[in-house]
């Protein structure tokens, strides 16, 4: 058995940023990740992240924007918090040694982005996640925090609603192992692969969100999946924000500015939700290009497409065959992020300490970033915010966890029985003949019934088949087989787990988006196409009922000084 | 579109030694080399075991060999493969590193070397109180070397590597520019110190390999003659690889040619050219392949010290 204070859970920025903020405040603790943290899919972030660094930017306009951007949905105490401590975390990377894009004073540039009123996301070229993922990594080698790589959690050990541990499967070898830890912080990112296409990575498969909820938390605002504007047809990889924030025209088929007509005002840069009603719309009115509307970038030049989005180019260039300094490229709206996750407070806990029991959560569990639900994001995330949200809430749930682990006792913990436990599960599931049901074939029909009926557009009908098929899934899927039994890097048995993982959240999904029947934010729903503050003003809450279904409740939404207004851009 | 790929296996559970499997699968147009493996994984075989996530080039995991070089799976398109290189197309474990199964490698010795580079920002002196005041340049010419996914495709198919597990190897000194290079850095020197010590930068061979497999256009090599170039402008020209350079241009600079012997004197000294060179220097004395111990100049050897005169060399 291995034992540390604190555990985090994921090694992407917040994982990774958490475990620094409890290691400088003197905690033991460890990271596990089930990949090489580099090879996180924080890397996948190619815009920005913003901060009003900028002298004519405030954090209060951050933060209008970002309510706004929400549909009123997020908690706006959080949002303050997100804000506030933008400019300080940001200028704290730097110091780290991020290398960001400068202005000629040698201060941080910002670039435009969807939703923002001024010029304020901060930027390395078009690979911003990918260095900020990699100078956290930077400093976690220079500190030596201890971190398990390729290390696969397969369920948290909760004693009398209690976090009593882990455990964990060693990918490279096989062998099972318990984490004992007073406190974990689930940092494991979003759902994409519940979704079919996605812009997310192979490995972005709902762990956390299934481990907290099966451990007994609440996961909340589940149906607010985000649709991204401009993705790739061939496979679904993202084209930047950043390219329209650069100034990139959409385009119909008759080569009309079309977001002139949706959004006058910021025309290309409205938020993420309703650019990607907007292209849906035209798609479907017959004005689109096989299935796809156009982002033109020809107009920006060679000189600054090559180095401020270089990036772009090259995918534009190998999957969509698209030169884009002389041809624009075909995009289409496709699952990008997920603003629901589990419910915490504003220091990652996901219990309720009033003691009011507003919502089900388990002591001593953390979450933060995509993972996370604080609120900060509601209804709809504005491009940015998220690598804010992993640097901002990321260090907070660190020093929350550190602090509860500093403050109690080792919970008990019975070693034997949970590997006992772990080992027969993964025997049942060796024990399945080999040419059985795939996890492949089954996670291929969830991710197209999902994308089918729970994305830009959702009706009724709709949500109520995925639903179905979802369940229909879960069925089957004890029948699942694989074809390794071994134990040396059997991904076989991997795909299965993470399969487990996902019908739960995809079931949660479902059943959360059915029953909010208004529109807010990227929930769009054409059977109930208006916001209603009067109903639905409220946090969509959900954990695990006694006979294993979802149980759905309410929590109210936190406003501090923004009353829900219309929302136009 | 149909493809034949003919993928290594391994399993050390099961198998003696490594085996090539031909698998056939049917893909569409821009299909990648990983979408080939994965339809493999998911419709015909799910015990083959490779690491991949982003599928756009970025995360680094899915760097194997791919007709015996080192590429990213993920961005090797099948079609411009089965046009340039044929229509089997082989699929291998990365080179340089142990296999653990199949398409997976064990890259911990890979981490150790960049860590041994100290790859983390060691500012001096006073701490803004926000950012550091640098140019947009300064910045953006780090920016090559912050390409780098460590994805090990360049360590992958390093020559010196092959032969000499010691040498830090391109993807970690890539890194160690990326530090030395960095105008907010406290320890230049300390650090060009211990990027040129043996086993550093004056150990690559310059045969280009890690610039041709690097997928992010790092260049790697190109970072490695960063870094020479930054020790010898800092003075630091008492190592072997500075005095190698040294010699090696003074000979051909006042001789027109190179003087091998006085290159070796010159690089190793005397006494160390003495016990490390001799077996080498009697093995080509028997094959009649010793240098002249009176080295001649060629013709036109003030025509080759003019040049270096107009290039105030």
């Amino acid at each position: 058995m291995r034992q540390h204070e604190v555990v985090i859970i994921g090694g992407g920025l917040a994982g990774m940023r958490a475990a620094q903020k409890a290691q400088e405040m003197g905690a033991d603790v460890a990271m596990i990740s089930k990949i090489y943290p580099t090879r996180s899919h924080s890397a996948a972030a190619q815009g920005g992240v913003q901060a009003a660094v900028s002298e004519n930017d405030s954090w209060e306009s951050h933060a209008y924007d970002t309510v706004k951007g929400s549909d009123y949905l997020g908690d706006q105490d959080a949002i303050e918090i997100l804000c506030y401590e933008a400019p300080g975390d940001i200028y704290a990377l730097e110091r780290m040694g991020v290398i960001f894009n400068r202005n000629d004073d040698g201060t941080i540039d910002a670039r435009a982005f969807g939703g923002t009123s001024v010029n304020r996301t901060c930027f390395v070229a078009d690979q911003t996640g990918q260095v900020l993922l990699h100078v956290m990594w930077e400093q976690l080698l220079k500190s030596g925090l201890t971190t398990y790589s390729e290390w696969f959690v397969t369920k948290l050990l909760v004693e009398d609603n209690k976090i009593a541990g882990c455990v964990a499967l060693e990918i490279p070898t096989g062998r099972v192992e318990v984490f004992r830890a007073k406190a974990i912080v689930l940092a494991t990112g979003g759902i994409g692969q519940v979704y079919n296409p996605t812009t997310n990575g192979l490995v972005v498969t709902a762990d956390g969100q299934a481990l907290a909820y099966q451990a007994g938390a609440t996961l909340m605002d589940m149906e607010a999946v985000q649709h991204h504007p401009t993705t790739m047809q061939a496979n679904g990889v993202l084209i930047t924000e950043g390219a329209r924030g650069e100034g990139a025209y959409l385009l119909n088929s008759n080569g009309e500015r079309f977001m002139e007509k949706y959004a006058p005002n910021m025309k290309e840069l409205a938020s993420r939700d309703v650019v990607s009603r907007a292209e849906t719309m035209e798609i479907r009115e017959g004005r689109g290009v096989n299935g796809c509307v156009l982002l033109d970038l020809r107009h920006l030049g060679r000189d600054l497409i090559m180095t401020k989005l270089a990036q772009i180019y090259e995918l534009a260039r190998d999957y969509a065959n698209t030169n884009i300094l002389e041809a624009p490229v075909p995009i289409q709206p496709g699952h990008h992020y997920i603003m629901g996750g589990i419910k915490t407070d504003v220091d990652g806990r996901t219990w309720d300490i009033t003691g009011e029991n507003r919502w089900a959560g388990v002591e001593g569990l953390f979450a933060a970033g995509e993972c996370a639900n604080v609120s900060v994001h509601g209804g709809n995330r504005l491009g940015g915010n998220s690598l804010l949200d992993t640097i901002v809430f990321g260090k907070r749930s660190g020093a929350g966890a550190t602090e509860y682990a500093n403050s109690i006792d080792w919970a008990p913990i019975s070693e034997d029985a949970a590997l006992a436990d772990e080992e027969s599960g993964i025997k049942a599931i060796f024990d399945r003949p080999s040419d059985g049901l795939r996890s492949s074939a089954l996670r291929f029909e969830m991710g197209k019934s999902m994308n089918d009926g729970i994305a830009v557009f959702r009706t009724e009908e709709g949500m109520t088949q995925t639903l179905n098929t979802v369940r229909d899934i879960k069925g089957r899927f004890p029948n699942v087989s694989v074809q390794n039994k071994g134990r040396v890097f059997n991904t076989d048995l991997l795909s299965v787990l993470e399969l487990g993982y996902m019908l739960d959240v995809a079931e949660v999904i479902a059943v959360s988006a059915i029953n909010r029947k208004e529109s807010r934010g990227a929930h769009a729903r054409e059977d109930y196409p208006d916001r209603n503050d009067e109903e639905y003003l409220k946090h969509t809450i959900v954990h695990r009922g006694k006979n294993g279904d979802p149980a759905l409740d309410y929590l109210p939404v936190t406003m501090t000084k923004w009353e829900p207004q219309v929302r136009s851009y | 579109m149909d493809v034949t790929l003919k993928v290594k296996r391994f399993d050390p559970e099961t198998d003696e030694a490594a085996h090539f499997e031909e698998y056939q699968v049917d893909l569409p147009e821009y299909g990648a080399v990983l979408d080939g493996l994965l339809a493999i994984r998911d419709e015909q075989d799910g015990s083959l075991s490779m690491r991949c996530s982003c599928r756009s080039a970025i995360c680094g995991s899915c760097a194997m060999k791919i007709n015996g070089k080192s590429r990213l799976a993920c961005k090797t398109m099948v079609s411009q493969l089965k046009e340039l290189e044929g229509d089997v197309i082989s699929v291998e474990p990365m080179g340089n590193q142990p296999v653990i199964k199949d398409l997976v490698v064990n890259m911990d010795m890979f981490w150790d070397k960049v860590n041994a580079v100290q790859p983390y920002l060691r500012p001096e002196g006073p701490v803004p109180e926000k950012e550091y005041l640098v140019s947009n340049e300064s910045m953006m010419e780090l920016a090559v070397a912050m390409n780098c996914i460590m994805c090990g495709a360049c360590v992958s198919d390093c020559t010196v590597l092959e032969v000499d597990k010691s040498f830090l190897g391109p993807a970690a000194l890539a890194k160690a520019f990326r530090f030395a290079g960095d105008p907010r850095d406290g320890h230049k020197e300390e650090r060009l110190q211990l990027y040129t010590e043996p086993n550093g930068v004056w150990d690559c061979t310059r045969c280009f390999m890690c610039v041709s497999a690097c997928p992010k256009d790092v260049a790697p090599m190109e970072r490695i003659m960063d870094v020479r170039a930054m020790a010898m402008e800092a003075g630091l020209v008492n190592t072997r690889g500075a005095r190698h350079v040294d010699a090696f241009a003074s000979s051909v600079k006042h001789s027109g040619r190179l003087n091998e012997l006085n290159l070796a004197l010159k690089t190793f000294g005397f006494i160390r050219a003495g016990i490390d060179l001799a077996p080498m220097g009697i093995r080509r004395l028997f094959k009649r392949r010793l240098p002249p111990l009176m080295h001649k100049k060629i013709a036109t050897a003030k025509n080759i010290a003019r040049l270096f005169d107009k290039l105030g060399v």
